[in-house]
């Protein structure tokens, strides 16, 4: 017993040994959020934040692999050091400072959009509204006198509207408005919501150092038109820019 | 996958169904049932193994061991398989890297816990935050093996240890009247015998272990549940074959395939009952029974 717990623990040591020397960063995302971030046919992370993430990878001269993990414990798992970054989405919030640290923004502030079925006008103030668990929306529709209901993934939030469990679902626009637009008539964006500040890369508060490299490479592409082209590109040409 | 794929706007009917149904996606959860289906592989003969085990603790003489046995079976017997399925691989991650840290790390000076969360430093982790991907995928599927083998295993020591009462004790006996030792009585006599009787409990136990395996999901396996909610879920036009919510009908699929998986199994143990039947007196057996 004693040996294989040795050699249980020593195995991945000796493997470990022979990698450690070209550091590798973990990207980690949800990829269930398009155009921000999603598992595209050929079975990989696409999207806005891909593209992005390479990019900054490549500028910044980091070995980056990108891992997917559920948005609910996102978080946890970021500190626990499962990954290094969250590149999913996340909006810059306090609450979320506390526990970890952002880079600079590299999406500005952008609406949020009620989506509902079209024609039945449905009552934002005290109906019935569908969000993500643990986003900036949710907590916008906790505070608005709302009912909210929470879902885990962005997925079901929209099927919640279609069943017609929910009156609404509020979400970052660039989500949702695809949805409407190509459900044929069926779907309506209701209204706006300017919700949350910028959306920023996530790392645990003792990575300053690879936060610094994240700046760095993000700022020079806020400089040179390269991020707002990445912008423009995948959420449109009426995309708030830098 | 085929020539004709390299434009998937253009295509129509039978063809947009030949490349969407072939895309690297598509490929990835075909495979995904060979995860399911070697995940049934190895974990069956490990609880066997373990249940074995457990089956012989509890009849032990010696009563620590004999204690420790009765309380495997019964432990995991009362828990809800779902407990044990989130407990295990959790407890068994943080148990091998919190021993790791304390080997690998004796400098470290802050506390492991830190407000809920659980912080090792970067060269305890397991697998290693540089290690490759498939080696992360590997590791949490070996999670998932032992706390499948551990909770099948007490449910197969209770079937066996039944089983081995099942046998009559006339035999055992005979045949220590004949000079056969405790040990040799056990191997000869009581093992043999006794699988026929443990044959209906240990294919109930089979059919449980394959409805247990979508709990792969539940462990953030890639597995044919992941897939079949990926592919199924709404696809805008930002994907290559776009599509309404299709997880209905994926989700069918995978009901399909666990019938399919039934049938089989039960095919599988019918022989095998016939196989052990043979020459004993028992249910089932097609040796005509002595008057």
């Amino acid at each position: 017993m004693k040996r294989l717990i040795l050699s249980l623990l020593s195995l991945p040591l000796l493997a470990g040994a022979a990698l450690a020397q070209d550091d590798v960063v973990r990207m980690g995302t949800e990829g269930a959020y398009p155009p921000y971030n999603f598992i595209n046919d050929n079975g990989e992370v696409d999207g806005f934040e891909r593209h992005l993430g390479d990019e900054l990878c490549e500028r910044a001269e980091l070995n980056c692999v990108w891992v997917t993990n559920e948005w609910d414990s996102i978080i946890p798992n970021l500190v626990s050091g499962n990954y290094d970054t969250i590149i999913a989405g996340m909006s810059i919030t306090p609450a979320r400072e506390e526990v970890i640290d952002f880079t600079e923004a590299y999406i500005p502030p952008a609406p949020s959009s009620y989506l509902a079925m079209a024609g039945m006008n449905p009552d934002l103030e005290n109906g019935v509204i569908a969000a993500q668990a643990g986003t900036v929306q949710a907590d916008f529709v906790a505070d608005s006198g709302a009912t909210l209901v929470e879902y885990a993934t962005p997925e079901e939030t929209v099927a919640a509207v279609r069943n017609g469990e929910v009156d609404a679902v509020l979400a970052d626009k660039a989500f949702v408005e695809p949805v409407a637009n190509e459900s044929g008539g069926q779907m309506v964006l209701v209204e706006d919501v300017r919700i949350g500040g910028g959306i920023g890369m996530g790392l645990r508060s003792s990575n300053d150092e690879l936060r610094g490299q994240f700046n760095e490479v993000i700022v020079e592409m806020k400089q040179d038109g390269s991020l707002n082209e990445l912008l423009v590109q995948w959420f449109g040409d009426e995309a708030d820019t830098w | 996958m085929f020539s004709f794929c390299s434009d998937p706007d253009t295509l129509e009917g039978a063809a947009w169904w030949a490349c969407y149904l072939t895309t690297r996606k598509h490929l990835l959860f075909y495979s995904s049932f060979g995860t399911v289906l070697l995940l049934l592989v190895i974990t069956a003969p490990a609880a066997l193994t373990l249940g074995f085990g457990g089956a012989v603790a509890s009849r032990s003489r010696f009563l620590p061991l004999a204690w420790l046995g009765k309380i495997y079976t019964s432990m995991v017997r009362g828990i809800p398989d779902v407990l044990f399925f989130l407990f295990v691989p959790l407890a068994l991650d943080q148990g091998l890297e919190w021993i790791r840290h304390h080997l690998l790390c004796p400098e470290w000076a802050e506390p492991i816990r830190q407000d809920g969360n659980f912080v090792v430093c970067r060269e305890a982790k397991l697998p290693l935050s540089s290690a490759p991907e498939w080696m992360h995928e590997i590791y949490g599927f070996l999670l998932a093996v032992v706390a499948f083998a551990l909770v099948f295993g007490a449910f197969a020591a209770n079937v066996l240890a039944g089983a081995m009462r099942a046998v009559p004790h006339g035999q055992l006996e005979t045949a220590a009247a004949y000079g056969m030792s405790r040990a040799q009585v056990f191997w000869r006599i009581l093992v043999p015998q006794m699988w026929v009787y443990a044959l209906p409990g240990l294919s109930n136990l089979w059919q449980i272990l394959v409805k247990a395996t979508p709990l792969l999901f539940l462990l953030g396996v890639e597995d044919i549940v992941y897939w079949a909610r990926e592919l199924g879920g709404t696809k805008t036009s930002v994907y290559d074959y776009p599509h309404g919510d299709w997880r209905l009908y994926y989700f069918l699929v995978l009901l399909v395939f666990y019938l399919v998986l039934t049938k089989f199994s039960e095919m599988g143990f019918d022989r095998l009952t016939r196989r052990f039947s043979r020459g004993q007196k028992t249910i089932g057996s097609s040796s005509p029974t002595p008057a």
